[in-house]
């Protein structure tokens, strides 16, 4: 800590309480992380976006990729701001269309993890032609969708996976329009992998992460989070950490979930957490390689 | 190599594998399909990738990802295509990310008239996108220029980091003509990639005039990429000293260039007072009523522009001075005869417009030249 921070609290600097000498570069886990740049980072205080970051690191980390072979590629808003602070290859698109650029990149770098880093609105909305399209050709990218219920940046607009009746900025009397269900979504467009957690859950995070990573076809993770500032603060649901707790009380796990009986399943409006699809279907990348085989070939 | 009957489209798919373009993203949409079809048969012969994507923001988006990944990248598509992929066009001039965009226009504004011809994208392809930005846009005349102008196309995109306009019409595009085309083997396209680590890489370095090589992701440089006004090293800035320098490095890097990037034919006749100037379908126009006047014993300057953007000002201002009159056939209601005016002046140009689809005739020049 520096002399004046200490100063100002009249604190004494207690060499006990540092961290060890090179404590950043003996961690294989923080040297995903961009050093040089940007930190703090834009989110709010108690924003759970940071939180996806952590178990994506370590997600990341637990595959033993190394940071060269790893690309992240994101559109606009609050979570796509996520690669400037990740020591990847980052690629920071348009609105919407980070599938789309993703898409371009995986199939010039077949070689590479390119994963998706999206919000709600992102993903959903303005990309969701995108999101149903890279399902349905099983394109070995990863899409990381941070669902927050809301258009953070642009300060608390609803979105597609607002709640019904919950308020917005733009739904000042109420959200008339039923939320997307996010896993439902992936799952009948065709995706390989798709798993659902929520930012308190983070360990079960890392590990659909590491899961979804790995998997060699189109993967979606959808990470439920929270806007305490905007959407929080129009549905007085308290503060970030009440916001938090909440997801432990408003969700359920799979296993519990698919031990209740037909009654209660029906009347469950919990949020579900789990991995809802794995199979293996033919990679739209490797499809292409064995297409280039074949014309190369001599084959029609 | 032996003489082909080929359409002006086919001839853009040719270049492109010429070119070492080794990846394609589009759309279906009329009169651009066949460079899409050409390609997506061609592209995996010489181990390229072809994708049809799910909308023309979508094909935009791709090339640039694939850009990025180190192929050589094109789409092809026509006015409401081109429309929709003008904010990812921006992002590239941006981000400085080489791409080719082939536009083969069609009459509009809107779905207009799909299968008929128009010049109507001048200023879409200038200034389509939002905010100050380089551009580079070349205008085949014939199926064969529609092949070096591709190839010329990529040169120009990879060197000065920037997205390339092949503007063709619905006429060039469509119309077969015999052509030789070159031994593709004799084309050697230069590499301005960063292709393997070497010491330490600034990704957008801010040195006037200076055009930073980019280093393909994956090569070890892991660096950030963004739509956002950024600093040397790519990450997003609001500092005035680090946007300032951005914005004068970037919107004067074809500037200082433009030797090489303008092309354009000069046919002068000595003591002539009066110019045909034109690009595209409505230049063959303007040859054959070059032909006709000069067959009556006129004098009359013949001029050609290959390149429209960046618009060659200093050699049309040289034309202004040499002759009393500039006459400009063109598809649409004057949109380069705006820019000809600029530089010579509104009382020297004589507009010839025409944007129902049909083309400028050679009557209707020879009678501008008249009076």
């Amino acid at each position: 800590m520096d002399d004046h921070i200490l100063e100002a609290h009249g604190l004494e600097l207690d060499e006990g309480q540092l961290p060890p000498e090179n404590w950043f570069e003996r961690s294989e886990t923080l040297q995903k992380l961009r050093k040089n740049k940007k930190f703090p980072t834009i989110w709010c205080s108690g924003c759970g976006i940071g939180v996806v970051m952590g178990a994506l690191i370590r997600a990341i980390d637990h595959l033993g990729l190394k940071n060269d072979d790893v690309a992240l590629v994101a559109g606009i808003g609050c979570t796509a701001r996520m690669p400037i602070y990740l020591d990847f290859n980052t690629l920071h698109t348009t609105h919407g269309r980070a599938l789309a650029f993703a898409t371009g990149l995986k199939i010039a770098r077949p070689d590479m993890k390119v994963i998706a880093i999206m919000g709600d609105g992102d993903a959903l909305a303005i990309g969701g032609n995108h999101f149903i399209h890279a399902a349905r050709r099983n394109i070995g990218i990863t899409a990381l969708v941070v669902n927050n219920a809301i258009y953070g940046m642009t300060g608390g607009q609803y979105s597609p996976t607002t709640p019904l009746n919950g308020r917005a900025t733009t739904a000042p009397y109420g959200n008339i329009e039923p939320p997307f269900p996010v896993c439902d979504l992936a799952v009948a467009a065709g995706a390989s992998y798709v798993a659902r957690s929520t930012v308190y859950h983070a360990l079960e995070l890392d590990k659909f992460l590491s899961e979804a990573i790995a998997k060699d076809g189109f993967s979606v993770v959808e990470a439920v989070s929270y806007c305490h500032t905007t959407y929080g603060r129009l549905n007085k649901l308290g503060t970030a950490a009440d916001m938090m707790r909440a997801l432990k009380d408003t969700s359920i796990s799979q296993t519990a979930y698919n031990n209740l009986s037909p009654e209660a399943k029906a009347a469950n409006t919990k949020i579900v957490r789990g991995n809802f699809v794995n199979i293996d279907r033919p990679q739209y990348t490797t499809a292409y390689g064995n297409l280039i085989t074949r014309v190369q070939g001599g084959g029609k | 190599m032996t003489i082909k009957l080929m359409q002006g489209n086919e001839a853009i798919g040719w270049g492109a594998i010429a070119a070492g373009c080794r990846f394609y993203a589009g759309y279906p949409i009329t009169p651009s399909t066949e460079v899409a079809e050409i390609l997506s048969r061609e592209l995996p012969k010489v181990g390229g990738k072809f994708i049809q994507m799910e909308d023309e923001i979508a094909s935009m988006a791709a090339i640039i990802g694939a850009s990025v990944g180190g192929l050589k990248s094109m789409t092809a598509t026509s006015g409401p295509g081109f429309s929709l992929m003008q904010e990812n066009i921006g992002y590239a001039a941006m981000a400085e990310i080489p791409c080719v965009v082939v536009d083969v226009q069609r009459l509009g504004p809107s779905t207009g008239q799909p299968t008929a011809a128009s010049q109507g994208d001048v200023m879409q392809a200038r200034w389509g996108t939002h905010g100050d930005h380089p551009i580079i846009a070349l205008a085949p005349t014939s199926v064969r220029q529609s092949f070096d102008l591709t190839v010329r196309a990529f040169e120009l995109s990879e060197k000065y980091r920037t997205p390339v306009i092949l503007l063709t019409d619905e006429i060039v595009g469509h119309m077969r003509e015999p052509v030789e085309l070159p031994d593709f083997a004799t084309i050697h396209p230069a590499e301005y990639r960063v292709t393997k680590k070497d010491g330490e890489y600034i990704p957008f370095r801010n040195e006037p005039g200076d055009v930073p090589p980019l280093a393909n992701f994956g090569v070890g440089y892991r660096y950030h990429i963004t739509g956002l006004f950024h600093d040397p090293q790519g990450f997003s800035t609001q500092r005035l000293d680090e946007i300032d320098p951005w914005i004068e490095r970037v919107n004067t890097k074809l500037e200082k260039h433009l030797d090489e990037i303008i092309g354009l034919e000069e046919d002068l006749q000595p003591g002539a007072k009066t110019a045909i100037l034109s690009y595209g379908a409505s230049a063959r126009t303007a040859r054959h009523a070059m032909k006709l006047a000069r067959a009556c014993g006129q004098k009359v300057d013949l001029v050609t522009l290959l390149t429209v953007w960046p618009f060659p000002e200093a050699q049309v201002e040289a034309l202004g001075e040499r002759v009393d009159r500039i006459v400009v056939p063109e598809m649409n209601l004057g949109q380069l005869a705006y820019e000809v005016e600029r530089m010579v002046g509104r009382k020297k140009v004589r507009r010839i417009t025409r944007a129902n689809g049909e083309m400028v005739t050679p009557q209707m020049v020879l009678d501008a030249m008249e009076n």
